[in-house]
């Protein structure tokens, strides 16, 4: 079990390595037209005296409404409909191969016990037999099960495989849990940070709360400010945590990965092509307000990213050449070494030391 | 074996010198209080469980009460009942508060003391011809550990527990929302309850397995050892096994949260994971140890009501062995979602679905067990068919979790609310109704009504499967578990589940009025109400046994 856990442990250090390595290169090459159209805009300088403008509206540049039962809870029988390739292969492997194989056994043991109850039942067979061993059944049974897993097991492995060899990633996005809500910083794009809370109903939101409308998502998933990506991006996301375990998951995307204080988790997903919102919830308990701090994705068009992160006070990787390899080799693999092992520095992931140059500060202060 | 087998009839010689009257019952106190006899305190403990399981079930009801509808509806009012007004936080602490309660109630204090300590203690020693267990006195703190135990459990909801009083740390206790996410005595308290309640397994698994190798009736090898005891035999290594490392888990919880260590603490050095990997090194292993004891019972009910012996008798004892065996190496299932690497993910992927082979092999035994036989409808038949059916359809959609890449979805969803509470709220609870009624006859001396037992089975049936089944289309659709609020579009299976709870409810009530007025006027039970399907060792005895069975052991041919 040591060996188990140590084995665990190389490779969480790994794939820090592994990690510190892919984001030394320029990432998310496509965004270079977007970053033109990014600069003309006046109204987004990195300097200051923006922040009131900026923390008043956050839907100023980006906030489109979410597609009805696409991303989000339906009360139809069936998955969430997956919009990545893994979400599309798992769902395949689900529908296909897991509910029809789920659905016959169930059905031949019912349809077994129906027979014995009609044919061997005291009235209709009042003498019993008294065969109680019979090895050729017995190794048939034995059998026949095991090709059934095998034959789950074979595109069950495919699929962890799969899962596990990402594209390169064009994007990083490093989601953070507290209690109780997310932050998501933009490594590659000036380290910049947006805190995204749940959005009260308009009943209950008080004082400078912005209370939920529609367009923003369901009641209990929208939040107001969203993780932003742009469509067709590989999105490399490293979750950790702040305070206890949380767990950040979006349903459509076929993700979930734990956010564990001291550790880096990696996952991944690719960003539909077209623009949307999809929304998942904490999925680990996490104390009182578990059941409310909600994950909401918001894939745009390149260009309105580029505008996102010049608005946030970010820089695309290209705009500013020197300050972006650091920026995400700067965060895990440094954090990762000292520490040994998984235990990486808490607070150095927070954010809250160590900014780049380029990161705006009222940016991240504006939530 | 022949060896150790002799060894009773020497006992028995210098027993019997002692005792003339084999019915001398010690007086009230003395009988309940201090008790040696396996028979009293199985009753005890079933008594236990059945009070455990009278809270545990209102607290699943409370939770279902207020899941009914979208919104927080009762959580405030019961929040303010119990310890006076307080803020909305507190409040959805409170819903943790009796998740938490709930899970660890159901397990540990109502189908471990049920199935090991009540069922177990009753018919083991009369099963294996030995006239009580092998350590009685161990029996009988095994037994009074658990009041201490459930004592801690439920006063530790009137201590804070960081946002607002009682443990609300889920059933697995994860650090760290179990060490600095939940500061005060609430806590400490609880893993001091599951302390107790593990010593108390460990004293009992001992106890079981020195008497199933040590005291069976000349004559019965563990081959023709009735698979009840055999799964009591496996059910008592997993038990002795898998505490221990419970117990640490728990200790270095309780360290890191008063000794300043930092065995789940990543800024000492620590690793929140560790806790986890401990828990479910036990956890896993724990899931069998509720469901094998019913895997024996099963075995019984349905031999005795088809009038056949069970078929393959031995692969369904080693497939026992085999479940627990494998049932060590596969708990890192339970933890798909915490960063693990491919490798270890695919090998827990494999391992676990080699699972299902041997409980493959144990469904189709019984049903073999029913081909060509003589099947009478008795409650506890309808009662272990229903186990079968239902146990299939939570061991199926357990294949379907046990894919390390279909969790990425279903992790931590109601689709794994509603499979283990199908394998263990219609499988465990189904062969606890069938053992009780089964053995009810002989543990009274009273006949059950045969129509209230019917009608019990039927409504719980219906109302348990609207319970649960739709637990699977929400988890489908991504709803997470431990939520006492949830997007309006999970409204619709929610207020159905909430139904089922009430249509269960009912059948519970019909439960207790059999049992209240069987025992108060049910007909004498003769030895053996069930005719020539019965063939273990209880039913050549009076219903009631003896106080003292077996003065003359029995031989086996």
């Amino acid at each position: 079990m040591i060996r188990v856990l140590k084995t665990i442990r190389g490779t969480v250090l790994a794939m820090l390595m592994g990690l510190a390595a892919l984001g030394a290169q320029p990432a998310f090459a496509q965004a270079e037209p977007s970053v033109q159209t990014v600069t003309p805009h006046p109204g987004t300088p990195t300097p200051s005296p923006t922040p009131p403008v900026v923390a008043g509206k956050p839907g100023d540049i980006v906030h489109i409404a979410p597609t009805p039962g696409v991303g989000m809870p339906t009360d139809k029988i069936s998955l969430q409909p997956q919009v990545t390739p893994i979400g599309g292969e798992a769902q395949w492997f689900h529908d296909v191969i897991l509910v029809p194989m789920m659905a016959i056994i169930s059905v031949f043991v019912l349809i077994l016990l129906i027979w014995v109850i009609i044919r061997y039942n005291a009235r209709a067979n009042p003498t019993p037999s008294h065969t109680h061993h019979n090895t050729v059944i017995e190794i048939i049974w034995t059998l026949v099960p095991v090709i059934i897993l095998v034959c789950i097991a074979v595109p069950s492995i495919r699929l962890l495989a799969h899962q596990y060899s990402p594209p390169k990633a064009d994007l990083t996005v490093k989601a953070i849990g507290n209690q109780w809500y997310w932050t998501y910083q933009y490594p590659d794009d000036g380290d910049f940070e947006v805190v995204s809370n749940m959005l009260k109903e308009p009943g209950e939101a008080t004082g400078k709360e912005k209370p939920r409308t529609d367009a923003d998502g369901p009641r209990l998933l929208a939040v107001d400010e969203r993780m932003v990506v742009p469509e067709g991006a590989v999105v490399k996301v490293i979750t950790t945590s702040n305070d206890v375990i949380h767990s950040w998951a979006v349903p459509a995307f076929w993700v979930k990965m734990d956010a564990v204080p001291g550790r880096l988790n990696e996952t991944w997903f690719k960003a539909p092509d077209h623009p949307g919102v999809y929304f998942g919830q904490c999925s680990e308990l996490c104390g009182a307000r578990h059941a409310f701090m909600p994950i909401a994705v918001e894939v745009v068009t390149k260009a309105q990213f580029a505008q996102w992160v010049a608005y946030k006070g970010g820089t695309l990787p290209g705009a500013k050449g020197a300050s972006n390899p650091d920026a995400t080799a700067g965060s895990p693999a440094t954090e990762g070494k000292p520490a040994a092992g998984p235990v990486a520095a808490t607070p150095a992931i927070a954010g809250t030391t160590d900014k780049p140059a380029t990161t705006s500060q009222p940016a991240v202060a504006q939530n | 074996m022949t060896d150790i087998a002799a060894h009773p009839s020497h006992f028995h010689a210098e027993h019997g010198d002692e005792h003339h009257d084999a019915d001398h019952k010690p007086a009230f106190f003395q009988r309940w209080f201090m008790s040696t006899n396996h028979k009293d305190i199985g009753t005890l403990y079933l008594i236990f469980a059945i009070c455990a399981g009278i809270i545990g079930g209102t607290i699943s009801g409370m939770m279902r009460v207020e899941l009914a509808h979208p919104g927080i509806q009762y959580l405030g009012k019961w929040y303010e009942f119990f310890h006076g007004a307080g803020t909305a936080d507190q409040a959805h602490h409170f819903w943790n508060v009796l998740v938490t309660a709930h899970g660890l109630i159901m397990v540990f204090f109502m189908v471990m003391p049920a199935m090991i300590g009540g069922f177990g203690n009753w018919f083991v020693p009369i099963m294996i011809g030995a006239p009580d267990m092998a350590f009685p006195r161990m029996n009988n703190i095994s037994f009074w550990l658990l009041i201490p135990s459930f004592t801690l459990l439920l006063g530790s909801t009137f201590f804070s527990g960081g946002t607002g009083p009682g443990a609300g740390i889920g059933w697995t206790a994860y650090a760290p929302l179990s060490t600095s996410g939940s500061p005060g005595p609430a806590v400490d308290m609880a893993i001091l309850s599951l302390h107790l309640a593990g010593a108390s397994s460990i004293l009992g698994a001992i106890n079981f397995i020195t008497t199933i190798l040590n005291m069976r009736a000349p004559g019965m090898t563990l081959h023709k050892m009735p698979l009840f005891a055999w799964s009591v035999l496996v059910t008592a290594f997993l038990l002795l096994l898998a505490l221990p490392v419970l117990a640490a888990a728990i200790t270095m919880l309780l360290t890191d949260r008063n000794f300043g260590t930092t065995f789940y603490d990543a800024s000492g050095g620590g690793d929140p994971i560790l806790y986890q990997h401990l828990f479910w090194f036990f956890g896993h292993p724990e899931v069998y140890i509720m469901i094998l004891p019913g895997f024996g019972m099963v075995s019984h009910i349905i031999s005795t009501f088809s009038k056949k012996p069970i078929f393959g008798y031995l692969g369904m004892a080693y497939a026992m062995v085999a479940i627990g065996v494998v049932g060590f190496v596969v708990w890192a299932h339970h933890m798909f979602t915490t960063g693990m690497a491919v490798d270890t993910k695919m090998y827990f992927t494999a391992a676990t679905m080699v699972i299902a082979v041997p409980t493959g092999i144990k469904i189709f035994s019984w049903i073999a067990t029913m081909w060509g036989g003589s099947l009478s409808f008795k409650t506890p038949m309808v009662w272990a068919i229903g186990f079968i059916f239902m146990f299939t359809v939570g061991g199926v959609t357990g294949v379907l979790l046990a894919n390390g890449g279909i969790d990425n979805y279903f992790q931590d969803t109601y689709y794994v609310v509603a499979h283990f509470h199908y394998v263990l709220s219609l499988g465990a609870v189904f062969s606890l109704f069938a053992g009780f009624y089964y053995w009810f006859p002989k543990m009274s001396g009273r006949m059950y009504n045969e129509v209230l037992g019917q009608l019990h089975f039927w409504i719980f049936f219906i109302g348990v499967n609207i319970l649960f089944f739709p637990m699977h289309f929400l988890g489908l659709q991504g709803m997470p578990r431990r939520y006492p609020d949830y997007p309006n579009a999970f409204e619709h299976w929610n207020t159905i589940a909430t139904d089922g709870y009430f249509i269960m409810a009912i059948s519970m009530v019909i439960f207790f009025v059999n049992v209240i007025y069987s025992l108060v006027a049910g007909p004498k039970a003769p030895a053996n109400p069930w005719g020539e399907g019965a063939t273990t060792l209880e039913w050549t005895l009076p219903s009631p046994p003896p106080y003292h069975q077996f003065e003359q052991l029995p031989r086996i041919d």
